[in-house]
């Protein structure tokens, strides 16, 4: 038992409803009590999808346990055949029907439908969401994909993108795109926007484009073995990773791997004086394994960060994941554990947090800017523009996705020279976000005199004092670094054993940690 | 004022359907009854996706730590009973440690606790005698096998009522979550009749008695409490039947059943209540202005469709097509029921896929429904208003009667707004 306040993963049976819902001509009959149906409004809501997803729930209920569950599953497994005459069903049970054993798949089988049934059996007490995409689209394949012939001209399936995946959409038209200007054309996509029939002739396809291992390196590796299919390794993310993406594919084609970048803007942008103010910025990166390890790429080596923290919440990416962090000199953080990543970004303080939504919400308390890069997703994540992540574009999109939250940098240099203007209020936040940047109450008190009743105590947020001078002096910071540098002397302070905050204090302080 | 109909729907048939449901479970409730009792956590024992339940229905509401959370069940608990009371019991000790804060725990049972048959009245027991009497430790259902949404916080408020002290005194007691602003304006009209020994129930912290008795009286302002109502019977309580809060009639009709327990003269009601209703009526002609002449189609979601329905027909001129709900009680319904003329069908339970087919056939101007079927209606061009905000919202009372119709009206006028855009 594992107390959870918030999860970054759904159960497995929303991975499996993420690719039917990806997917037309399939039918998802899942043996689930009514309150499960709320997984639907994940799609209607968040990805605003003008259609229910292909699912339709057994909604059994207490009195019916013991008595008829399993006829409900049958009667609801033929009305759902009888009124969406799907070309496959997939079937499965969520946690609470894996306990009363109903075997849906067996009955299903039973039932003499003149349709591919799929069983599913996704273990709702061990594993989670991307499992559960992951086994679902690797049980479609297997089932369905036989060996065809090839296409006469090259051409490759794009792996892995889903209902509800990080900017999955536009990453599919970005990387035709690219492929296409190499000279390849797309046999299938899968599973998002395909048809059991389209997974039938997977093997048509001269190899196969895994854009993310997440939801779908298991159909990949099945293909390879059983199909004859190469993948390719390199998630396209990021200038470089894009670059060795098309170098990858000319090895399996033959083809040449320069394509057009003349959109491509990240590098000069990067380059550009205004970002010098990027340069060794503290970045902490955290989400799903792919995304948080081409996340780590792109800060270090095309925006010029520096990555002091690096984690992803899926266990099952944690080698990966693992090993770049040690090539960077960090340890990482493998963990779903919420207060957990909270608590390493407080202790790393960064200036910038790379996350999730969670991570969003982290940085907003803590008041730092955070850009999203990962899944688990927020009707944010689902632009109406645009925005791939994957490819050139991708690398233009990241740009200003990343730069957003900052403070540009000829800004942050006005905001220096006009800090003492009494008309200038620096409370006000980056001039291109509306409301305010938020504020950090303060987490100590000012006093002008220390009353001599205060003992020196460990409790560094009962007894640790600014004085007047210290705080005013404080005040003259930019707001955007000020809770940092309140931070580090308060830090600093504690180390060396003060508990008055002077204005020598934070100068020291400043000296200590300067780069 | 209201006339009960003497065409109502009151023995009108009722459509029983038992298909697909696409109903959230009874732990939803979570999400407002942490915001209203203080002092409490609601920690579920359940699976991962009790957990993503909570989150996706509390949609960005994220905190820093909020006062529910899931206890996860994993393999290891599934293997053996024992265990799982043991972890349960180290659980609740680290959570009590870390939030000292925390002056009530509900134990709250989902599909796999309940299928599994942890016995969460029996931890609740146990762990009360360790934590008594800084903590309160109860227990009660949310799971999706014996409760719908709304249904949650019936659960929730009888569990609390066996352990109310008892009280020989003559006293109202109002039964129903209410936000902190509409409860304190009933609380005045209240006073202002000179009805002063009034509790509610849930109070916000333990610190507020509420007490029950022989010659308690008590008034239910949400129609899903039916086993509260039991529950209260059982102490020996006297509910007060009427017609819900909803509105400027309904709010008049409500407080006017109370005014007559206790013998508050027809004077000094009008007094109290004439200038709030005026304001509640000209705020209502505002926003129905849109809704009149136009026809609804509720799908079953809080059980509060029914009373909806009465406000919008009597109040707001609209007709209704067809009034769904999870559930009817008609204990604590009947009032409402009695108001609206026969005409509409009045469904309980659900086939999604069959009144799917119904609302497409009937067209309705208006369907409230929940989040999952809301956007592919509208996709269908159909307008819609998600139920889910009408059991977030303050709607109770005079004071939001303007805001409920308003509720109703904006996917109208947006309706209307985008599509002169579009013809243009
Ligand atoms: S329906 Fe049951 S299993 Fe599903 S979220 Fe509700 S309590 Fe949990």
């Amino acid at each position: 038992m594992k107390l959870t306040v918030w999860t970054y993963e759904g159960p497995p049976h929303v991975g499996a409803m993420r690719v039917a819902t990806g997917m037309t001509g399939l039918h998802y009959v899942l043996h689930a009590p009514q309150g499960d149906t709320y997984a639907d409004l994940l799609f209607t809501m968040i990805e605003r999808r003008n259609h229910r997803p292909p699912v339709t729930y057994t909604t059994f209920q207490a009195r019916d346990l013991g008595s008829d569950t399993a006829n409900l599953f049958k009667s609801a497994c033929q009305d759902a055949y009888d009124r969406f005459k799907p070309e496959a069903i997939l079937v499965g049970a969520s946690c609470t029907a894996e306990l009363i054993q109903d075997d849906p798949g067996g009955m299903a089988e039973n039932m003499g439908l003149d349709v591919p049934v799929i069983a599913l059996e996704l273990p709702s007490y061990q594993r989670k969401e991307n499992y559960g995409a992951d086994e679902t689209f690797f049980q479609l394949v297997r089932a369905l994909a036989r060996p065809v012939e090839k296409t006469p001209q090259i051409s490759c399936n794009l792996i892995g993108p889903t209902a509800l995946g990080f900017r999955h959409r536009d990453d599919i038209d970005e990387l035709s795109g690219l492929l296409s200007d190499m000279g390849i054309s797309v046999n299938v996509v899968a599973p998002m926007g395909s048809t059991p029939s389209d997974i039938k002739r997977l093997g048509a396809a001269h190899f196969n484009v895994l854009m993310y291992p997440e939801t779908g390196e298991t159909a990949a590796r099945w293909m390879e073995r059983d199909l004859g299919l190469p993948f390719t390794k390199v998630v396209p993310i990021g200038v470089g990773a894009t670059r060795d993406f098309l170098n990858e594919v000319s090895q399996i084609t033959g083809l040449s791997p320069f394509v057009d970048d003349s959109r491509l803007r990240l590098p000069w942008y990067s380059a550009s004086v205004d970002s010098t103010y990027l340069t060794g910025k503290r970045v902490f990166i955290f989400g799903d394994g792919t995304h948080a390890i081409t996340a780590a790429r792109i800060a270090r080596d095309e925006m010029g960060f520096e990555v002091v923290g690096i984690g992803c919440y899926n266990r099952e990416m944690a080698r990966p994941v693992r090993a770049l962090a040690k090539s960077f000199g960090l340890d990482a953080l493998i963990t779903d554990d919420y207060l957990e990543v909270e608590r390493c970004i407080e202790d790393l303080s960064p200036e910038m947090i790379l996350g999730t939504q969670m991570e969003r919400h982290i940085g907003k308390r803590l008041g730092i800017p955070c850009a999203v890069i990962s899944a688990p997703v927020h009707v944010q994540d689902f632009p109406s523009r645009y925005s791939p992540q994957m490819g050139f574009e991708g690398a233009n999109v990241i740009f200003d996705t990343w730069v957003h939250p900052l403070v540009m940098g000829l800004e942050e240099h006005l905001l220096h020279m006009f800090r003492d203007d009494f008309e200038f209020n620096d409370e006000a936040g980056p001039s291109h976000h509306g409301g305010h940047a938020a504020q950090r109450a303060p987490s100590v008190k000012t006093m002008d005199i220390v009353p001599a009743e205060i003992k020196e105590t460990k409790d560094v947020s009962l007894e640790m004092v600014w004085l007047t001078d210290a705080e005013k002096e404080l005040k003259k910071i930019p707001f955007f670094v000020r809770g940092k540098a309140r931070r580090n002397t308060e830090t600093y302070a504690l180390a060396q054993g003060v508990y008055k905050i002077s204005v020598d204090t934070l100068y020291e302080a400043k000296a200590h940690y300067a780069r | 004022m209201l006339e009960p109909n003497p065409t109502s729907c009151s023995n009108a048939p009722i459509l029983k359907e038992r298909g697909q449901r696409e109903v959230f479970c009874g732990l939803t409730s979570i999400i407002w009854l942490h915001r209203k009792m203080q002092d409490a956590f609601f920690l579920v024992v359940g699976s991962r996706t009790c957990a993503h339940l909570l989150q996706s229905a509390a949609g960005v509401m994220i905190f820093a730590e909020p006062r529910f959370g899931t206890a996860i069940l994993e393999e290891t608990d599934l293997a053996g009973l024992a265990d799982a009371q043991q972890e349960l019991d180290r659980e609740v000790e680290r959570l009590l440690s870390r939030r000292p804060d925390i002056r009530q725990l509900f134990l709250v049972g989902s599909c796999p606790s309940e299928v599994i048959k942890l016995d969460l009245a029996k931890a609740a027991q146990r762990l009360s005698k360790i934590y008594a009497p800084s903590v309160r430790v109860l227990n009660f259902t949310g799971s999706g096998i014996e409760t719908t949404f709304t249904q949650g916080e019936d659960e929730c408020l009888s569990s609390m009522v066996p352990s109310l002290n008892e009280s020989p005194d003559k006293q109202l007691l109002v039964v129903g979550a209410l936000p902190d602003v509409v409860e304190d304006q009933m609380r005045n009209l209240l006073a202002a009749m000179g009805i002063d020994s009034v509790s509610v129930l849930p109070a916000s912290s333990v610190k507020q008695e509420v007490t029950v008795g022989k010659k308690t009286v008590f008034a239910a302002t949400q129609p899903f409490l039916g086993e509260t109502h039991s529950a209260l019977e059982r102490r020996g309580a006297r509910h007060l039947p009427a017609p819900f809060p909803f509105g400027a009639d309904g709010t008049t009709a409500w407080l006017k059943v109370i005014a007559d327990e206790f013998s508050v003269s027809d004077a000094r009601f009008e007094q109290v209540v004439s200038a709030p209703c005026a304001r509640a009526k000209k705020a209502i002609a505002q926003a129905s202005k849109v809704l009149d002449g136009k026809s609804v189609f509720f799908f079953p979601d809080s059980q509060l469709e029914i009373p909806l329905a009465r406000f919008l027909i009597t109040e707001c001129g609209m007709s209704a097509i067809e009034i769904g709900a999870p559930f009817i009680h008609k204990g604590l319904v009947g009032p409402d029921l009695g108001l609206i003329p026969e005409g509409p069908v009045l469904s309980e339970g659900q086939d999604v896929d069959l009144q799917l087919d119904r609302v497409l056939k009937a067209r309705p101007d208006l369907t409230v429904c929940g989040l999952g079927l809301a956007n592919p209606l509208e996709a269908k061009g159909l307008t819609t208003k998600w139920a889910i905000e009408l059991v977030f919202t303050p709607v109770h009372f005079y004071e939001q009667a303007g805001d409920l119709a308003g509720l109703f009206s904006r996917p109208l006028r947006r309706r209307a707004v985008l599509s002169r855009e579009a013809a243009e």
